[in-house]
């Protein structure tokens, strides 16, 4: 049986036009909502997977703001069994910070008999991209740690990860507790059941506060890339424009062969 | 002193490692590299081009397979052997993993994906959040100031005057906690069926507008006879209609053809990312607002269900006559 710790981000969704916060210090998700990262998803999924395989417990954390609890319920209802929340506004809180706090509930989890054998974060989050937080996790808690690996299994204590690295498809072999930071590709997230839903409702959420009082992430402010001048050439409007989009064609001398 | 952990392969120096060589002389700073593993005569010759003063070489048994806290102590002995109190690698995966030991373990802040620098004591960067839609300024006050360079910040340089490139060995502390997450196995990579796609003269592009996965008749047809590529959004390989390696973007390939023809794309950052080296980008989409066709060179505003087929027939008109 192992135990899964996921840990998962609230992220404004930034498939839509990104917007800043009056002070600066955070992306405004307020219109295009908020969602978890697609790295985060295949996290919880191989949660899943590793703790159905051998009857284990998955437990989904975050830090966040009280609306993060939308994070947990999505995570409870596709096959986690228990949520953490440290509440808390996690624009206020550098990578170092955060790694902190996971410890922390990792450690006070441990003290009271709930181990948590293998640790899972997605790679980088999907707004600040740190890059930083699993590894710093891993230090803090002296434990092994993989990086951006996609498939993830566990056999006698040990975890084996997999992923693309610059000469081809790696494999690591590292026996538990271990942390593993996940890229997303490797497997597809489940959609959640009707009685996924009804039974993530009635799980319990252990509400903490932070541990420490965090140091902060050295941010001076955001600022948004200035919009590229637009010199596009229009060619029209529908069907009528196919004769100067050929023209175009020839010009760039794509059309012989 | 600046020092640099520099990633070769087969060809050499990484491209972005010579381009985060380039950003690092903008430090004003020496410039030192570490490398870890096999050197090699041609890529001693690029960094000495490249205006390095010092190679600090670690070798050995430690380093024979990837594990990325072995990584760091090396970086870490040439730190000290170097003196350097900033520390850069390239964006890369292997980069952003080992400088993240190297702060954590020097308890120290790291800067992911930086494109400048201004300032010293503080150093303040601007680096790239939310997948590059947005920049952050931040402040490194410790030393070593520890940062990777996103892809592209800057065109790689080499140097106006040559360094020389003495290779130092380095000592290296590798224990066994800092081996036990280690690569045991590195399968050749599969058959790459996106390498026509990367490296394809024009590649015609299709997004949500497409339909539905019978809404490509055309658009194949577009590609066929154009002797293109097809490449797709995420929205198209996530609804199931197309296979993942013909998607382009951030999570897909990244394509530099002379022409890239979007059809029905609406040109989100992280699509963006996977096109932007497109020498010419022509737009065909039913919103004139969209940021995919106020980027483009040049756009079609319509339907592509009626604009394509329409440049498909006149395409075979102009063939016929
Ligand atoms: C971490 C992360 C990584 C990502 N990686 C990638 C990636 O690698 N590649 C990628 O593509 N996306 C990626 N995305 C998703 C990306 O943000 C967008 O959601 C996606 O690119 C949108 O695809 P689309 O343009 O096809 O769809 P939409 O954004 O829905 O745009 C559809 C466009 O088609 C136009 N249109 C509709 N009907 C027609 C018609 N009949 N004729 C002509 N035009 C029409 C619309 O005006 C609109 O502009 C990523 C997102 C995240 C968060």
């Amino acid at each position: 049986m192992t135990n899964v710790l996921v840990c998962v981000k609230r992220v404004p969704d930034s498939t839509s036009e990104v917007v800043l916060t009056d002070d600066g210090q955070a992306v405004d998700g307020r219109y295009a909502g908020f969602t978890t990262s697609a790295h985060e998803e295949c996290a919880v999924e191989l949660a899943a997977q590793v703790t159905g395989a051998d009857g284990g417990e998955a437990t989904v954390l975050t830090l966040g703001d009280d609306d993060a609890v939308e994070q947990l319920r999505s995570s409870l209802a596709v096959g986690c069994h228990a949520a953490t929340h440290v509440v808390a506004e996690a624009h206020r809180f550098g990578p170092a910070d955060v790694a902190r706090e996971i410890a922390a509930v990792v450690r006070e989890h441990e003290a009271a008999g709930r181990s948590h054998d293998l640790i899972l974060l997605g790679n980088d989050a999907a707004d600040s991209g740190d890059f930083q937080v699993g590894i710093r996790l891993a230090y803090e808690l002296g434990r092994p740690v993989v990086n951006g690996v996609n498939q993830v299994s566990v056999a006698d204590g040990v975890v084996t990860a997999q992923g693309a690295g610059p000469e081809g498809h790696e494999t690591y072999r590292v026996p538990l507790p271990a942390v593993v930071t996940v890229l997303e590709g490797g497997v597809e997230p489940r959609y959640p059941s009707v009685q996924g839903r009804m039974k993530a409702k009635k799980v319990a959420i252990e509400q903490r506060t932070p541990a420490t009082e965090p140091a902060g992430p050295d941010r001076v402010r955001l600022l948004l890339p200035p919009p590229a001048p637009s010199d596009v050439q229009i060619l029209g409007k529908g069907a009528d424009a196919a004769p100067a989009v050929v023209d175009v064609l020839e010009k760039l001398g794509v059309l012989s062969r | 002193m600046t020092l640099v952990l520099v990633e070769i392969d087969a060809g050499g120096v990484i491209e972005v490692s010579r381009e985060t060589l380039t950003f690092a002389r903008s430090l004003g700073d020496l410039v030192d590299a570490v490398v870890v593993g096999d050197l090699g005569d041609a890529a001693r010759d690029q960094l000495a081009s490249y205006g390095v003063r010092t190679v600090h070489h670690a070798t050995g048994e430690a380093f024979d397979a990837y594990a990325g806290a072995a990584w760091a102590a090396a970086v870490q002995a040439g730190l000290r052997a170097s003196g350097a109190t900033h520390l850069l690698a390239a964006g890369t995966p292997r980069g952003m993993e080992v400088l993240a030991h190297v702060a954590a373990r020097e308890d120290v802040p790291m800067a992911a994906n930086v494109l400048s620098a201004e300032g010293s004591d503080p150093i303040v960067v601007t680096r790239q959040v939310v997948g590059g839609a947005a920049l952050e300024e931040m402040r490194l006050a410790q030393s070593p100031t520890v940062l990777t360079v996103a892809g592209h910040a800057v065109e790689p340089r080499p140097a106006d005057a040559p360094g020389a490139a003495d290779v130092v060995d380095l000592a290296v502390d590798v224990s066994e906690a800092d081996l036990v997450a280690r690569v045991v196995s590195t399968e050749e990579p599969e058959p790459d069926l996106s390498g026509g796609l990367r490296s394809a003269r024009v590649v015609v592009g299709a997004g949500r507008g497409a339909g539905s996965a019978d809404g490509f008749g055309e658009l194949l047809e577009l590609t066929e006879l154009l002797d293109a590529s097809l490449g797709v959004s995420r929205v198209v390989t996530s609804l199931g209609w197309r296979p993942h390696h013909e998607q382009v973007g951030q999570t897909g390939s990244r394509i530099s053809p002379d022409l890239y023809i979007p059809c029905g794309i609406s040109g989100a950052i992280q699509h963006w990312a996977g096109c932007s080296s497109a020498k010419n980008i022509l737009a065909i989409n039913t919103d004139p607002d969209a940021p995919m066709v106020t980027k483009a060179t040049y756009a079609v505003i319509g339907d592509l269900h009626e604009v394509v087929p329409a440049i498909n027939a006149e395409i075979r008109r102009r063939r016929a006559g």
